[in-house]
């Protein structure tokens, strides 16, 4: 809790209170969309809404029918594949061409330096809309549309401005002198990238790499665009779910990619605890 | 560089360590360069050339439009009969080959109403002998319908059929060319007035997000690290949550029987349920949801930054609360602020999927339009340049935010 200091006046500490007051209710606004689907997944009944049999706690009204449905149904268990797939490939490709791209950036040699890092950040700025429309009329010259590859190719693009973002930030306090020590020592350039640079930007690359597979895996337009039924991932599912039959099993899927997103905001906060201790450990 | 202390062959050893370290540092970034270039630019580049090129109807009808080439569209006169017989002879092996129904769609763009003309007419030369439409086919023609007569078709036809266009643009500007080649407003405005809505709901989150992210961020700012720190998570968690999930929930709060009608209804507040979902405001409140954090955490790191006995000092020599606030605080937060609005401002112009989904027709953006014209209406080059104008938009709203805040400084969580 904030302290009054004393000499605030009663007008002074009710405003405080009324800001403190207005910061709890968005903290509520933030979580509490969230928070009610959960346990609107174990609805007995196929509405989006609370029975009135949940609201007094009567246990027939809850079910696990909705989870036992994802299971049963084969549409729902190619999405989830699809979207592992989909995203491991996609953060594979991303992470790697990102990260080597993020340590030329951010040597002071690099030529032009601005202009590409602006350029490489672009998949992130262009609205998918655009990116997807593009992707359909060039990827179908190609004829990968409608095939992984294409999937895989275009949600690759979309991460890696996310990794880019990541390891520079993470290569910014690094010292290049470790670099030149390793390699006078003889190590080879391999052996010293990942033996030397690559210990002390890991929490970057991991939180690049997380980032990059959330965004293929909670991505729809491009999916929309260029995927045959045979691509079809979570998103696509729940997006035409929405759209033509709304039923519970949504929210149970909703429910499940909350947990999963706990999940990753977890792994993500380890990460920055680290990298925060392992900057303060080398500077 | 001339260092008196350096021989010229150290001069020259130094300078090829340079340009060795800048080509391994080139090296190290065109894999990445070369990837976007194939995966991301050429599609962008595909798509602002789909929005000039548009080769459907030659495709279509190609030896009647070579032939149309030579016919001046000015000059009050009917094509040659021999182009129409060409005509005839190409609209029959269109409906053999099921695709009369594209080319009428196609004619019909340029000349409202000529698409039952041209699909009853395919219909009729097509019980004819294709030796026979070589040579009688401008009278065949003109016996199935007496508009065939009409220079106006024809013009139409010439039109439809240029293969380089820039009437997309005009229409996605609302303008339309009258018969003698002007460039006028349309009757009806769809497009601008669809960009201008677009812009007014962007708006608007970007006032919501600003005016309640500001006393959460400055409360999580000011808060002792270990509640803060624990505060953060419940802006994080919906940021990393999946968006159709969070659309998911807005649809579960704001449907008819959704839990705010059921809620208010059963607290006696109303009767009839709130017509909450497909509306404006529905896109707006989830949208507002959804980026929230995106306003949230620069604020935050800026006024994490903010030297609070800036404020005491004011208060001490005398300044009252709200002016010292207004005057000392909140210009330190500009940073801040102009980061998190473009940023939520450069998102929310191009959304799809929210609008999409809670948006009804009210709610829609013109993402949803290109969406429209992509999907359902498969009037690729009108998508094509609605998207191109759409991207002018953005990269103007990026050059500012490279411009204010710079695009290196971007950070994420």
């Amino acid at each position: 809790m904030v302290q009054f200091p004393r000499y605030f006046t009663i007008w002074q500490k009710l405003g405080l209170s009324g800001v403190k007051l207005t910061a709890w209710l968005v903290l509520l606004f933030l979580m509490a969309p969230i928070l009610v689907i959960i346990p609107l997944s174990f609805n007995a009944e196929p509405y989006f809404t609370f029975t009135e049999g949940m609201l007094a706690f009567e246990p027939e009204a809850y079910s696990l029918k909705w989870y036992q449905e994802i299971l049963a149904d084969d549409k729902w268990l190619l999405a989830i594949k699809n979207s592992f797939y989909i995203g491991i490939m996609a953060t594979i490709i991303a992470t790697v061409l990102g990260t080597t791209a993020a340590i030329g950036l951010t040597r002071a040699d690099m030529p032009f330096q601005r202009m590409i890092m602006a350029l490489l950040l672009s998949p992130m700025i262009v609205p998918v809309i655009i990116t997807a429309a593009g992707m359909f009329f060039f990827y179908s010259q190609l004829d990968i549309a409608g095939s992984y590859i294409g999937v895989i190719l275009a949600h690759a693009a979309l991460g890696t401005p996310f990794v880019v973002i990541t390891v520079n930030a993470a290569l910014a306090g690094f010292d290049y002198s470790l670099v030149r020590a390793s390699l006078g020592m003889g190590a080879k350039p391999v052996y010293t990238f990942f033996k030397v640079i690559m210990p002390l930007i890991r929490p970057g690359v991991i939180s690049g790499a997380l980032f990059a597979f959330v965004t293929s895996f909670d991505e729809v337009i491009v999916v929309l665009f260029l995927a045959g039924p045979e691509q079809r991932t979570i998103p696509r599912q729940m997006f035409s779910g929405l759209r033509e039959e709304i039923n519970p099993t949504i929210l149970a899927v909703a429910t499940l990619l909350v947990i999963l997103s706990g999940l990753l905001l977890f792994t993500m906060e380890y990460l920055r605890a680290r990298s925060e201790k392992m900057r303060s450990a080398t500077v | 560089m001339s260092n008196p202390e350096l021989t010229p062959d150290e001069i020259k050893q130094a300078d090829h360590n340079r340009r060795r370290s800048k080509l391994l540092a080139t090296l190290f970034v065109i894999p990445l360069l070369l990837f976007i270039f194939v995966t991301f630019v050429a599609p962008i580049g595909t798509m602002l050339y789909r929005s000039f090129y548009h080769p459907t109807v030659y495709e279509l009808i190609p030896n009647t439009l070579d032939a149309l080439d030579d016919w001046s569209e000015d000059g009050g006169e009917l094509p040659p009969n021999p182009t129409l017989n060409t005509f005839a002879v190409e609209l029959k092996s269109l409906f053999e080959e099921r695709l009369s129904g594209k080319l009428a769609e196609e004619i019909n763009r340029a000349l409202p109403g000529s698409s039952s003309l041209i699909k009853s007419t395919a219909r009729q030369v097509s019980r004819a002998d294709t030796a026979e439409l070589e040579i009688s086919g401008a009278a065949l023609l003109f016996d199935t319908n007496s508009k065939w007569q009409q220079i106006e078709l024809w013009q139409a036809i010439k039109k439809a059929g240029s293969v380089f266009t820039a009437d997309y643009y005009l229409t996605a500007l609302d303008l339309e060319r009258d018969p003698s080649g002007e460039i006028v407003q349309r009757g009806t405005q769809i497009y601008l007035d669809l960009y201008w809505k677009s812009l007014k709901i962007a708006f608007y989150i970007t006032l919501l997000t600003a005016l309640i992210g500001f006393p959460l961020a400055w409360y999580l700012a000011n808060a002792p690290t270990r509640v803060a720190n624990t505060l953060m998570i419940f802006v994080l968690l919906p940021f990393w949550t999946s968006l159709l999930v969070r659309t998911t929930s807005w649809i579960a709060l704001l449907q008819t029987n959704g839990v705010v009608n059921s809620t208010l209804q059963s607290l006696h507040i109303i009767s009839e349920p709130l017509e909450m979902m497909y509306t404006q405001f529905a896109t707006v409140i989830a949208m507002t949801h959804i980026l929230l954090p995106f306003m949230i955490l620069p604020l935050y790191s800026v006024m994490k930054g903010i030297d609070p006995s800036y404020f005491r000092a004011a208060l001490s020599l005398g300044a009252k609360p709200i002016p010292a606030f207004i005057r000392i605080y909140l210009p330190m937060t500009v940073p801040g602020f102009s980061a998190g609005a473009l940023l939520v401002f450069i998102i929310s112009i191009g959304y799809y999927i929210t609008p999409a989904l809670v948006g009804g027709t009210e709610g829609q953006m013109i993402s949803n339009l290109i969406a429209f014209h992509m999907q359902s209406s498969n009037n690729w080059e009108l998508a094509a340049a609605l998207g191109s104008l759409l991207l002018l938009l953005i990269t103007l709203l990026y050059w500012l935010y490279d411009r204010l805040v710079g695009i290196s400084n971007l950070k994420l969580g």
